[in-house]
């Protein structure tokens, strides 16, 4: 449709006096072309988050069958109601924070402190940094499954080691605290190199200026992280507790593999049964697609909240 | 130059976006287009879609059907895992569109088909013959798939009557007896059973680490088709909380756990697999199909050293599966010809001969080579007799949508007693809890 235009800006000895509506005419045609260019990301956009975040609204307000999804029963906000009142919904929401408090609080302390030794002139530091993203390169499929066989009750290798060593056997998966344990540890390995290299990119943005004032100054090496590094990455570290709060929040594959037999509730007693996975066993298990629906949305607000929360806490932080 | 260039990129931009949107609204037309198979004369392409390993194929049977029909062509649409199977099923008949020729359909969604899908799928009582095919198959496995006003959506492929798989240089070790007669006299019941049990756990000779039975689970899931009901009542409504087999079976699997009979472990999974090698339990109770899994996951080191024995308190039967046409197809009346050939009672002999997938049709069981049927690897077990006898005594229970979600929810409460110590009556509320949530109200 655009193409019949462009003729316009054929004569080439036109007098100077009509260049600058001619020169308005092709930035119109130039916006006109980037939005062209970024068409398909909004026409993706559209038609696979716009549209099916919308709809999920709609279909939360419904009582919906897997079997039959052409039914739909309009309950309005039954669903949310019914979700409030339900047990099931607060485990969940225990469980989603407390696995996200113990995998994400030591996974971003520990990315830290990578991020800064590799900071300093090391030897190999190319293959240090690459071995670090390795883990977050592995599928988690791949990895939750290996993990859920060196957590194993009889035959885990990490249960092996525990009572060559004198103690207990664990039973990783049945157990409340060894299951978000075990976990947390999955995730924290995914992520923390992941986390590692984005502070490393931060730090590497800090001028080197501040460094040798604060070593004049007299400054210790541990001054100098407290003192140069975190304030300097700050905005880094905002960025990295909001992507990891909105990933705790929506954990699932993990908590899915790890129960070992393809079950979504997530343990014998919903011991580390997600948000993400009370909502897909609601869905897919119980084929209660309104019910999932309204989960799903109340798990987005969750996120919303959780995300308000940092980024005021960090202002806050900042101007006091 | 500069200025060409812009407009070029400008026009590809534009192309690409119009391609883009050109490929989203097209692509409905194109995959209703390659299934119309052109005009009769034709070679006509039958789809069959399945899940995990029917065996149809592996048997020789669609080779057979194709060499008798030269004008059939058959083309198998496999997905690995039935509940990803069932999610496309779904939406496929929710949308009436994308369906196969043929679909399996299995025991844990056929009360689903049965309830809300009757009408999308051929009444196998009006097909011709009708009157001759129903009677070769075994009253109950007809019942499954018939809803209560009379459609029936499918024939049976294989079923899942069920036996006791035992070890016996476990029960040797023990000092206890491990010849199928006296174990059939000895567990009649499952009360005998969990008795016999108890000898085993205390025996001084028991193998350091063994268990007479894999998890109380298993018992449930077994003893809990043994009722008048299981999950449901006769209109398939989940009724758990008042059902008699519901109740006796978590009566006998729940003592089974506090009295430290099982391994706790859930089957399928990979401690359980490992399971089968260390010699973790003495008793499995198994349904037909399982002999094969049996016999791959422990391996041939122990051939010999696994033997079958009848069922404690009486029949029962865990999975098989059905073919259905669903009215969508192109072809019905040739996949019509073909589910009436792949399930009538030759190639079920077939089936059972080459892939140990038990008939659901009594003509077929009746037949020599299942009925005097032994297995090597069980100790010459006379395996067609044993589940022969499971499958002709099976009662009529009737099954529900949410029978595979509510026996999970039993079998996880069961596991909370073997493994986190919780008392049975408090895990029974967890189940029932579950199984309202389940349900949704």
């Amino acid at each position: 449709m655009t193409i019949t235009t462009t003729p316009a800006t054929a004569p080439s000895s036109a007098p100077p006096a009509i260049s600058p509506p001619r020169r308005r005419r092709r930035t119109a045609l130039g916006s006109r072309a980037a939005y062209a260019y970024i068409a398909p990301f909004f026409v993706l956009f559209a038609a696979f988050s716009l549209y099916p975040f919308i709809y999920t609204a709609w279909v939360s307000m419904h009582e919906v069958d897997l079997s039959t999804p052409n039914k739909m029963t309009w309950v309005g906000w039954s669903n949310y109601t019914k979700l409030l009142h339900n047990e099931f919904f607060w485990n969940a929401l225990k469980n989603t924070f407390t696995i996200g408090i113990i995998s994400t609080v030591p996974q971003l302390c520990l990315a830290l402190g990578l991020a800064h030794l590799l900071n300093y002139k090391l030897r190999g530091k190319t293959f240090y940094r690459v071995a670090m993203l390795m883990p977050y390169a592995t599928s988690i499929a791949a990895s939750t499954l290996i993990f859920a066989q060196l957590f194993g009750r009889d035959y885990g290798l990490i249960n092996w080691v525990l009572s060559e060593l004198g103690f207990h056997r664990v039973d990783w998966v049945n157990g409340h605290w060894p299951s978000q344990i075990a976990i947390s540890l999955i995730v924290t390995w995914r992520w923390t190199g992941y986390n590692a290299l984005i502070y490393l990119a931060g730090m590497q943005a800090i001028s080197t200026d501040l460094y040798e004032a604060a070593v004049i100054d007299g400054a210790s090496r541990w001054q100098q992280f407290r003192y140069v590094t975190i304030p300097g990455l700050r905005p880094t570290i905002l960025f990295t507790i909001v992507v990891s709060t909105i990933g705790a929040t929506q954990l699932f594959g993990e908590p899915l593999l790890f129960a070992g037999d393809g079950t979504t509730s997530g343990g014998a007693s919903h011991q580390f049964q997600t948000l993400g996975l009370l909502m897909y066993q609601q869905g897919w298990t119980n084929f209660h697609l309104g019910q999932a629906a309204a989960t799903a949305w109340t798990m987005f607000l969750i996120i919303v909240v959780l995300v308000l929360i940092n980024t005021a806490l960090a202002r806050g932080r900042r101007s006091s | 130059m500069r200025h060409t260039l812009t407009r070029a990129a400008r026009i590809a931009g534009v192309v690409a976006a119009a391609a883009l949107l050109a490929a989203a609204c097209s692509s409905d037309k194109k995959s209703s287009g390659d299934s119309g198979g052109g005009n009769s004369a034709d070679k006509v392409t039958l789809r069959v879609g399945l899940f995990g390993t029917f065996g149809l194929k592996e048997a020789g049977l669609y080779n057979q059907y194709m060499k008798a029909h030269p004008n059939i062509k058959i083309v198998e649409d496999d997905v690995e895992k039935s509940q990803d199977y069932y999610k496309a099923l779904q939406t496929h008949l929710a949308a009436n569109s994308g369906l196969d020729d043929v679909q399996g359909i299995e025991i844990g969604f056929v009360a689903d088909i049965v309830a809300h899908h009757a009408n999308q799928f051929v009444d196998f009582n009006t097909v011709p013959n009708a009157a001759q095919i129903k009677p070769t198959f075994y009253d109950w496995k007809w019942a499954m798939a018939t809803t209560q006003d009379g459609k029936t959506v499918g024939l049976g492929t294989d079923a899942g009557p069920e036996a006791m798989c035992y070890r016996p240089s476990l029960l040797k070790k023990a000092g206890l007896p491990s010849d199928r007669a006296t174990l059939a006299a000895q567990w009649k019941t499952w009360s005998d059973y969990l008795a016999f049990g108890k000898r085993y756990e205390a025996a001084a000779g028991k193998p350091v680490g063994s268990h007479f039975i894999d998890g109380a689970g298993s018992l449930f899931a077994a003893a809990v088709y043994q009722g008048t009901t299981a999950y449901d009542d006769t209109s398939g409504k989940p009724i758990p909380q008042t059902s008699d087999g519901v109740k006796s079976a978590w009566q006998y699997a729940s003592q089974a756990a506090t009295d430290k009979l099982t391994a706790g472990l859930e089957p399928f999974t990979t401690p359980w697999n490992q399971a089968f090698a260390n010699g973790a339990f003495a008793t499995l109770p198994c349904p037909a199909w399982m002999l094969g899994y049996i016999t791959s996951e422990a391996g041939q080191a122990v051939s010999g050293d696994w033997d079958v024995a009848p069922l404690p308190g009486g029949a029962a039967n865990w999975g098989g599966s059905w073919l259905g046409v669903p009215k969508a197809s192109k072809h019905q009346k040739e996949a019509e010809d073909l589910v009436t050939w792949l399930t009538a009672p030759a190639q079920q002999v077939t089936m059972w001969t080459s892939q140990q997938h038990f008939p659901s049709s009594s003509t077929a069981a009746a037949d020599p080579k299942v009925a005097n049927a032994k297995s090597e690897y069980f100790n010459n077990a006379p395996i067609g007799q044993i589940f022969g006898d499971s499958a002709k005594n099976l009662k009529q229970t009737p099954i529900g949508p949410y029978d595979t979600q509510l026996e999970q929810a039993f079998r996880s409460a069961l596991l909370t007693v073997e493994s986190q110590g919780k008392s049975p009556e408090s895990a029974f509320n967890d189940a029932l809890k579950n199984a309202k949530e389940i349900v949704g109200d």
